[in-house]
C-alpha cells in the first residue's frame, strides 16, 4: 500500500508499450538468430521537431536473408502536408494507399521491430522522428540498438568519422540497383541489401 | 496490406520462366515470401550431400557454378546467371543435393519457398510441365536448345568423357533372331543362314537356347571334313550357351566377349541360359555402337584411303560435336577432341597425297595449318586455312624443291575440299606461292611483318601467327618460333600496332546495354558473333601471350589459362575471358550446326530472354580485357 502512490504518479502506459517493453526485459536466447529490421522513414521533411512521418517501410534480415513476409509498410494520414516534398517521395495527401492515423502507424510499427536491432542509412534521424512521434503519444524512446549503415560502411573502408555517403552513392560503390528510390519500402528494400554486403564484409 | 517489395520481386520474376506463365498477382503472393539471400564470392549455398532446403533459388544478380565432384575434382557443369533457376532437386526427390552450389561472384538470390510454389506448379499445367521436362531432361542435357528456359537441376550425372557416356550406354542388338531346332542337318542351317546374311544361328528348344553354331564352327568342323554336311547341328553345336540380360552396355558387352573369347551374346529374358531368347549381340554390334566414339574416327581416320572416306568421318565428326554439346560436354574438351580429329584428317591427306606423288618429299618440310584451324577453335565446318615451310636448299635446286611441295600442297588442299572445308577465299593456303616457302624466306616474313608493320602486315600476324604443326618435320615449326620469340621481345612498336588493331572492334553493348546490331546489308539486324564479339577476344589473347613471349600456345582458351598463370594478380579478368570465350564460341557452334551455317549472325529475335543475359555476360570482360590493353600497351597515345 505504501507505494500506491507512486505508481499513480507513473502514469498509466498503454498495453501495446508495455509490450514492446517487455522485449527488453529477457535476456536474448543466444540460440536464437539476431533479428536486424532494416527501416526507413519518409518525412514531409528534415527538421524532426516540426516535420512529419509519412510513411514507414521495413524489412528484416535473419542470417544472411532479407526475410520479404517479415516487412512493414505504412502510410499515415496527414495533417501538415507540403506540396514541394510530394514531388520527392510521391505520397499525395490523398493518395490511393490505405492510411493510418500516426498513433496506429507507431503501434503497429512497436508490434513489428520488437527487440529487432535497428538498421537505416542515416538511422539516427529515422530514429528520432519515431521518437518525436511516441512524445506526441506521451511514451518514452525507442529502446532498441542500431546501425547505421553509413557508419558500416566507414567502418569497412576506414574512412574518417566525418566521411559520409548518401544512399546513392553506397548503391554506386556496393553495386546494389536502385530503383523504388524515395519510397520508404523501396528505401528499406536497397538499404537491406546494403546492410547484407556490409555485415558480411564486416562479418558480423 | 501493401507490399512493395514483393511487387518490385515479382517484377523481376515475370521474365523468367517458368514464372512468365503465371499471372502478375500469383508473382506478388508467391514473391511476398522470397527471402533474399546474399552469398560473397566463393560462399558455398549447398553442397553434394546436404539436406536439401525448403527453397528453390533464382539468381538475381551475379553467378552461381554448380559442379559435381567426380574422381575426387570438382567439375564445373553450369553457370547460372541472372534469371537462372537452381536447387529444384526438393521439388522431385527427397533425398540429398547431388551438386555444389558455389557463388563464381558476389551474389544475391531470390529463395523461393517450395511449399508456397507447389500449389501454383500442381495447378499451372505449363509450370508444371516445365519444371518436370527440365529435371528430367536435365540429367542428361541441362544446354538443350530444344528444352530452352535452361532450368538447372542438381540430377545432372555428368561424364568427362563423351567416350565414356557412350560406352555405359546400352547397346541395341537384333531382336527376335532366326533360329534353329537341334535335330536339322547342318548343311539346311548353313543355308538359312546365307539366307538372312547372319554370321551365326541359335539353336532353342521351347524358346530356350541350347546352342549356337557360327561361321567359325562351318570352318572348322565341317569344311575340315570332320563331320559330314548331314550332321544335326546339335552334335557340332556350342553349349551351353553364353547369355546375358537385356539393357546391357556396351562395355559390358565387349568384356564378355573377351572373356570367353567369342563374338556372339544371347539376351535371355532374365540373362540366364535358361529362360526365353530376346536377341543376340555380335561384334559388329559393338562396333556400331562406337562409331561416333572419337577414338573409332581417328582410327578409321588413320586408315582411310580415298578422300571419300575422309569425307564420311568429317560428316560423323559434325555428328560427334552435335552430341557432345547435347551431352554438355565442356566446349573446350570439345574443341581439343575436333582439333584432333581435323588434324587426323589433314595428315592423312597429306600422307595420301604424298603417295600419289611418286615421288618421295626432296627436302624437310611441316605443314601448319593457321587461323582458326591453327588455334583449334574451328567446330565448323569453315575455310581451311594453311601453309607449308621446307628446309633451306641449294640455291640451284630452290625451284624445283617449291614447285614440288606447290604441287603437293595443290593436291592436298583439293583433297581437304573434297572433304569439306572450303578453299580460303583469300588464299591463304598452302599451294599459294607467297605461303609455301623456305625456312629463311619465313624468317624473313615474319621479320617483315614484326619489324615494319602495317594495317596490311599486321593483318597477317593474326592469321600466321596462330600455327599449329601438322605434319612433317616439328622442328622447323619450333625454329620458326624461335625467330620470332626473338623478335617480338620487348618490340614497343610491333604490339602497339597489334594493339590498336585489337582494339578495331569495340565491346558490344551499346550506352543503354542494348545489343549493336547490324545497321544494313543481309545480316541486318542480327548481331556478328565473330567480329563483335569472338575477334576482340581471340585478338587480345594473341597479343598478350605475344607480348609475354608465350608463342607455343595458339588456343584462345588456353592463351586466357596461361595469362591467369603468368600474371596471378590479373587471373580473374584472363579467367573470365577465357569463360566468356568458352560461352561464345558454343552459341556460334550451336547457332551453326542448327543452320548449317558458319554460325557468324546471331538473329537476336530468337533468344531467350535469359541467352541474351547469358550472351550479355560475356561483354564485360571484353570491355575490362581491352581496357587493359589500352593501358598496358599506352595506346591512347598511339593511336
Amino acid at each position: 500500500m505504501a507505494f500506491n502512490w507512486f505508481k499513480k504518479i507513473s502514469k498509466d502506459n498503454p498495453k501495446f508499450w508495455e509490450t514492446y517493453l517487455s522485449h527488453f526485459s529477457q535476456d536474448k536466447n543466444p540460440e536464437v538468430a539476431q533479428r536486424y529490421v532494416i527501416f526507413d522513414c519518409e518525412t514531409t521533411g528534415l527538421d524532426f521537431k516540426k516535420d512529419v512521418i509519412l510513411s514507414i517501410g521495413g524489412v528484416s534480415v535473419v542470417q544472411n536473408m532479407i526475410l520479404v513476409n517479415d516487412s512493414i509498410e505504412l502510410f499515415l494520414k496527414q495533417d501538415i502536408y507540403k506540396k514541394e516534398s510530394a514531388a520527392i517521395h510521391g505520397i499525395l495527401k490523398d493518395g490511393k494507399e490505405e492510411k493510418i492515423v500516426e498513433a496506429e502507424a507507431i503501434i503497429r510499427f512497436l508490434e513489428y521491430i520488437k527487440d529487432a536491432i535497428l538498421v537505416g542509412h542515416h538511422v539516427r534521424f529515422d530514429i528520432e522522428m519515431i521518437n518525436q512521434a511516441l512524445k506526441r503519444l506521451d511514451l518514452g524512446k525507442l529502446k532498441n540498438d542500431s546501425m547505421d549503415t553509413d557508419a558500416m560502411y566507414q567502418k569497412f573502408k576506414g574512412l574518417q568519422e566525418d566521411q559520409h555517403s548518401s544512399l546513392d552513392e553506397l548503391c554506386k560503390l556496393l553495386k546494389v540497383e536502385k530503383s523504388d528510390r524515395h519510397t520508404a519500402s523501396g528505401d528499406a528494400f536497397i538499404t537491406a541489401m546494403l546492410f547484407l554486403k556490409l555485415k558480411n564484409r564486416l562479418s558480423i | 496490406m501493401k507490399n512493395s517489395i514483393a511487387e518490385r520481386i515479382a517484377d523481376f520474376l515475370k521474365n523468367f520462366p517458368p514464372f512468365i506463365s503465371l499471372p502478375f498477382h500469383d508473382l506478388v503472393t508467391i514473391a511476398s515470401e522470397v527471402k533474399v539471400v546474399h552469398a560473397e564470392k566463393n560462399q558455398v549455398l549447398f553442397k553434394v550431400g546436404d539436406a536439401t532446403h525448403p527453397n528453390f533459388y533464382i539468381v538475381k544478380e551475379g553467378a552461381i557454378g554448380l559442379s559435381v565432384t567426380s574422381d575426387a575434382e570438382e567439375a564445373l557443369i553450369d553457370k547460372c546467371d541472372e534469371g537462372d533457376i537452381l536447387g529444384l532437386r526438393p521439388f522431385f526427390a527427397k533425398d540429398n543435393y547431388l551438386m555444389t552450389a558455389k557463388a563464381r561472384e558476389e551474389s544475391l538470390l531470390y529463395a523461393i519457398p517450395i511449399e508456397i510454389f507447389k500449389p501454383y506448379v500442381e495447378k499451372n499445367t505449363e509450370v508444371l510441365s516445365f519444371l518436370l521436362e527440365s529435371f528430367a531432361s536435365n540429367t542428361r542435357n541441362p544446354y538443350d536448345k530444344v528444352n530452352k528456359g535452361k532450368l538447372i537441376s542438381e540430377n545432372v550425372i555428368y561424364d568427362d568423357q563423351s567416350s565414356e557416356i557412350q560406352y555405359f550406354q546400352p547397346i541395341s542388338y537384333i531382336k527376335n533372331p532366326i533360329t534353329t531346332k537341334r535335330k536339322n542337318p547342318v548343311q539346311s542351317v548353313a543355308q538359312l543362314m546365307t539366307q538372312y546374311k547372319i554370321g551365326s544361328i541359335i539353336i532353342e528348344e521351347n524358346d530356350i537356347p541350347i546352342g549356337i553354331i557360327t561361321d567359325k564352327d562351318l570352318r572348322s568342323k565341317i569344311a575340315t571334313g570332320q563331320f559330314p554336311i548331314t550332321t544335326p547341328v546339335e552334335e557340332i553345336m556350342s553349349a551351353p550357351v553364353v547369355t546375358v540380360p537385356e539393357n546391357i552396355s556396351v562395355a559390358e558387352t565387349q568384356l564378355m566377349m573377351l572373356k570367353h573369347n567369342i563374338g556372339h551374346l544371347c539376351v535371355t529374358l532374365d540373362g540366364t541360359n535358361k529362360s526365353k531368347i530376346m536377341g543376340i549381340i555380335s561384334e559388329h554390334d559393338v562396333i556400331v555402337a562406337q562409331a561416333n566414339n572419337p577414338g573409332v574416327l581417328l582410327k578409321q581416320t588413320k586408315r582411310a584411303n580415298r578422300s571419300k572416306e575422309l569425307k564420311g568421318i568429317r560428316e560423323k565428326l559434325t555428328d560427334l560435336i552435335q552430341n557432345s554439346l547435347d551431352k554438355n560436354i565442356p566446349i573446350q574438351h570439345i574443341c581439343n577432341l575436333v582439333g584432333e580429329i581435323n588434324s587426323a584428317i589433314t595428315k592423312r591427306a597429306i600422307e595420301l597425297a604424298i603417295e600419289k606423288m611418286e615421288k618421295q618429299p626432296p627436302a624437310r618440310f611441316a605443314w601448319m595449318n593457321i587461323g582458326s584451324q591453327g588455334r583449334k577453335e574451328q567446330l565448323l565446318m569453315t575455310d581451311q586455312d594453311n601453309a607449308l615451310v621446307f628446309e633451306d636448299v641449294e640455291e640451284e635446286n630452290y625451284d624445283d624443291v617449291k614447285k614440288y611441295f606447290l604441287e603437293l600442297a595443290d593436291k592436298v588442299t583439293k583433297t581437304l575440299n573434297k572433304i569439306g572445308y572450303e578453299f580460303c577465299p583469300a588464299e591463304m593456303m598452302a599451294n599459294n606461292p607467297m605461303w609455301c616457302k623456305s625456312i629463311t624466306d619465313w624468317n624473313k616474313q615474319f621479320n617483315a611483318w614484326i619489324n615494319t608493320p602495317g594495317e596490311k602486315g599486321i593483318l597477317m600476324c593474326s592469321i600466321f601467327f596462330d600455327y599449329d604443326f601438322i605434319y612433317g618435320d616439328a622442328a622447323l615449326v619450333e625454329s620458326i618460333t624461335e625467330n620470332i620469340s626473338k623478335q617480338v621481345d620487348n618490340n614497343q612498336l610491333f604490339f602497339a600496332y597489334l594493339g590498336t588493331d585489337a582494339l578495331k572492334n569495340p565491346p558490344p553493348l551499346g550506352f543503354f546495354r542494348q545489343f549493336l546490331v547490324e545497321n544494313d546489308g543481309e545480316h541486318k539486324d542480327s548481331f556478328d558473333l565473330k567480329s563483335r564479339a569472338l575477334m576482340p577476344l581471340i585478338d587480345a589473347a594473341r597479343l598478350l601471350t605475344l607480348s609475354q613471349n608465350c608463342i607455343g600456345i595458339t588456343n584462345t582458351y588456353q592463351r586466357f589459362k596461361k595469362m591467369a598463370e603468368l600474371e596471378p594478380q590479373n587471373a580473374h579478368v584472363f579467367e573470365e575471358c577465357a569463360e566468356a570465350f568458352s560461352v561464345l564460341l558454343k552459341f556460334r557452334t550451336e547457332e551453326g550446326l542448327q543452320h548449317s551455317s558458319g554460325g557468324r549472325y546471331l538473329n537476336l529475335n530468337y533468344l531467350s530472354k535469359s541467352d541474351k543475359v547469358k550472351l550479355k555476360n560475356t561483354f564485360s570482360p571484353i570491355q575490362d580485357i581491352q581496357d587493359a590493353i589500352k593501358s598496358r600497351f599506352q595506346l591512347t597515345y598511339f593511336t
